[in-house]
């Protein structure tokens, strides 16, 4: 293995989706950066995606290749060895949902820092007016945290919320419930009603790639019920809600995420951010971290 | 109706429903997959527009581009209180182009760098592009400062906000999104907040409103 400047190694040994399969051709060499280290990638004669590491010259012997798996339209590697398969997102396989990668948006940003706002509720009537939330519906109700000992994931179930306009599919107001998986330290998906069908869920996930501690790209996935909207208006409805969020995002200090308990007053509604942070410590994550001070 | 060629997350589109928002003036979208889909790079947009830009609209046949040619237009033809762009006065006019002009180069250095950050547009000389976002900054701090003592809130002399103003505050207000921060630049910022408070103003993503505790200060002093 190289010498990477990246030296915390829960992070060296995670999966990390790059791109797109449908932005990986083959004949192009397309580059992105994972844990400061520069990457390249393209798609064999095979018909393979393959990645490899590099110092400056993208078009330098693939070999060694990485760990390359497709996952949920896109390609994931590792700079490590990663332990087992990317997470399951089961429902991703169901015959009549729609798979739409809505994103791969840059924001600078920790990964922690990422996923923890994806994961909350409180911000809903402030920041997507009139979308996902409106005042005076402003209340986070209880519901409930575990981290699920099998599968080692967060679990965050029983969430509701009153919004506006919760999907592109929507016609008026509703009450949502909502479930959070946090199945990878950058990595969350989140269940919320269908507009369609209200014994099953939509599907939205991001992937987060770090480019370094403060810096990432942020990859959306969706897999939804609706029969109606072009996949374009689907994307376009994702954007806006991510636009809003990216100015809240990228203007938290300190961008890396603090895990001592003491260093933010967390609130009630903050529950799944106080298992996430203690989860992350468990792993003993430093990267996009400011670690406790044991 | 006047159709437009949207982008939700285009500043230079956000120009136009600024001005229609603040004119009172109906249209309808025609929402462009601009990213990851490209679609204004389509031979099917280029049929629209040449260029492959957005945005563009669509008035009873007339198809304009340009975000600060269909400002003009606009407020040409349905602001009738010729406030927002006052022909009659040349030395206003002249002075609302040259700010129009410097509208371009804001979209050329804060917006290029903030495609550079957010939408991996990896061609752009990242640094290039926020060294030049800063040294406009600049100069336009340097004048809304002057245009202050003057007793003047808008870019150009006058009462009334012109669509200078328009043209230049998206990717000013997104500037941060590309690495641009507005903090050396207090008069900038003052003008920013005057500019969400002019009735009819409307957001974008990425783009909030003005604090509803001030407005209710404003209401208290009326």
């Amino acid at each position: 293995m190289s010498n990477f400047i990246c030296n915390d190694p829960v992070a060296l040994n995670l999966w990390y989706a790059i791109s797109a399969l449908e932005e990986v051709h083959q004949g192009d060499v397309g580059q992105s950066v994972l844990l400061e280290q520069p990457i390249a990638y393209t798609r064999n004669e095979a018909g393979n995606v393959i990645a490899w590491a590099h110092e400056g010259d993208p078009n330098c012997d693939p070999n060694p290749t990485l760990p390359v798996k497709e996952r949920f339209g896109y390609f994931w590697t590792s700079l490590g060895t990663p332990e087992g398969d990317v997470f399951p997102i089961p429902e991703y396989g169901e015959a009549d949902r729609r798979n739409i990668h809505a994103a791969s948006f840059g924001v600078n940003v920790s990964a922690p820092r990422m996923v923890e706002n994806f994961l909350d509720m409180g911000h809903f009537p402030y920041v997507h007016t009139d979308i996902l939330g409106a005042e005076p519906h402003t209340e986070v109700k209880d519901y409930f945290v575990e981290v699920s000992e099998e599968r080692d994931e967060i679990l965050a179930t029983n969430c509701k919320f009153w919004q506006p306009m919760a999907a592109a599919a929507s016609d008026g107001g509703a009450d949502v419930e909502y479930i959070y998986r946090v199945p990878h330290p950058y990595c969350s998906v989140l269940y919320k009603s269908s507009p369609l069908d209200e014994a099953r869920m939509d599907v939205i996930a991001i992937f987060v790639q770090p480019f370094n501690q403060e810096q990432v790209r942020v990859h959306m996935m969706l897999s939804l019920l609706d029969e109606a909207n072009e996949d374009r208006n689907i994307r376009l409805f994702q954007q806006t809600i991510f636009g809003q969020d990216k100015p809240i995002l990228e203007n938290q200090h300190p961008k890396r995420l603090p895990l001592d308990p003491r260093a933010e007053t967390p609130i009630r509604a903050d529950k799944s951010a106080i298992a996430y942070r203690r989860w992350l410590s468990d792993k003993g994550i430093t990267y996009g971290v400011i670690p406790s001070a044991a | 109706m006047i159709k437009l060629y949207d982008y939700e997350l285009s500043g230079n589109c956000y120009k136009l429903r600024l001005l229609m928002s603040f004119l009172g003036l109906e249209h309808e979208a025609e929402p462009i997959d601009f990213y990851p889909g490209n679609q204004h790079k389509s031979p099917e947009f280029r049929q629209i527009n040449p260029l492959g830009q957005l945005p563009v609209i669509d008035d009873e046949g007339l198809v304009l581009r340009d975000a600060q040619a269909i400002l003009v237009y606009l407020a040409s033809k349905y602001d009738t209180s010729e406030n927002w762009y006052p022909s009659s006065d040349p030395a206003i006019l002249g002075q609302v182009s040259q700010w129009l002009a410097f509208a371009d180069g804001i979209t050329t250095t804060a917006s290029a760098a903030r495609l550079h950050d957010a939408m991996f547009y990896t061609q752009i000389d990242v640094d290039v592009a926020r060294a030049g976002a800063n040294k406009l900054f600049r100069i336009l701090d340097e004048h809304l400062y002057f245009a202050e003592l003057d007793g003047q809130d808008w870019i150009c002399p006058g009462d009334h906000p012109t669509i200078a103003d328009i043209a230049c505050f998206p990717y000013i207000m997104l500037s941060e999104e590309g690495g641009v921060s507005r903090m050396d630049y207090p008069a900038i910022r003052r003008w920013t907040d005057r500019f969400k408070r002019i009735p009819g103003f409307v957001v974008m993503s990425g783009v909030f409103p003005a604090g509803p505790a001030v407005e209710k200060e404003a209401e208290r002093a009326a």
